[in-house]
């Protein structure tokens, strides 16, 4: 039984296909996050955000990521699903789903699941604003 | 002996390519690989840090360079 998917795409993100994932007769919960794009940073308006990514190594890493929760945590399955390229206020870049027996192994995977990510993924966001755009965290 | 060298995010855009080959000794370490770059590309100093990955697998600075090694240069990761 495969307990993990992976995918990184330039399609738009299937919330539906990471639900069905992780969906399983043993689990009395699912954990969904979804992240959005924002249309502001700091209170400049953002435009739009481009995605890209190494994308061998990330998945890589998020297969990495996958396999902890799955030892840390008391979880049965794990979806997580990234976006590239272009995307507009509203859209996806992130979706990640996590089922499991009891509620609290679901929320804790599906944290350190995004937590991890951000920290550990190659991939890099540009903001395009209205006057120029800017690669995020490049200048901590 | 030269080592294909993948530059990503920020870092694309302030050496103006996406990969190069760069000229090294043999048994380079990361740390002195890091020197290198810095020498050639003094530009990457705008950038705090990054990271390098070798076979697409983070790198520590004792690594060493082997001939066909695979390097990325990975600035501060912005995902999810």
């Amino acid at each position: 039984m495969q307990r993990t998917s992976i995918k990184i795409t330039s399609e738009k993100l299937n919330l539906q296909e990471c639900y069905s994932f992780v969906e399983d007769d043993s689990c009395g919960g699912i954990s969904v996050f979804v992240g959005t794009v924002r249309n502001d940073t700091q209170g400049k308006e953002v435009k739009q955000l481009d995605f890209s990514t190494y994308k061998p190594m990330a998945i890589k890493e998020m297969q990495k990521i996958a396999n902890l929760a799955l030892e840390k945590f008391d979880i049965k399955k794990i979806a997580i699903h990234h976006a590239e390229g272009m995307l507009q206020i509203r859209d996806v870049p992130v979706i990640i789903t996590v089922s499991s027996k009891h509620r609290k192994a679901a929320f804790e995977a599906c944290e350190f699941a995004i937590d991890t990510l951000k920290q550990t993924v190659p991939i890099w966001k540009k903001e395009y604003f209205s006057d120029g755009e800017v690669w995020v965290n490049a200048h901590p | 002996m030269k080592i294909k060298t993948l530059f990503f995010g920020i870092t694309t855009d302030l050496i103006g390519a996406s990969q190069l080959d760069i000229d090294i000794n043999e048994k380079t370490s990361i740390k002195d690989f890091k020197e290198v770059l810095k020498k050639v590309y003094s530009q990457l100093e705008n950038i705090d840090s990054y990271a390098i990955a070798v076979n697409e697998e983070y790198a520590t600075d004792a690594t060493v360079l082997n001939e066909r090694d695979v390097v990325a240069v990975i600035p501060p990761v912005s995902g999810g």
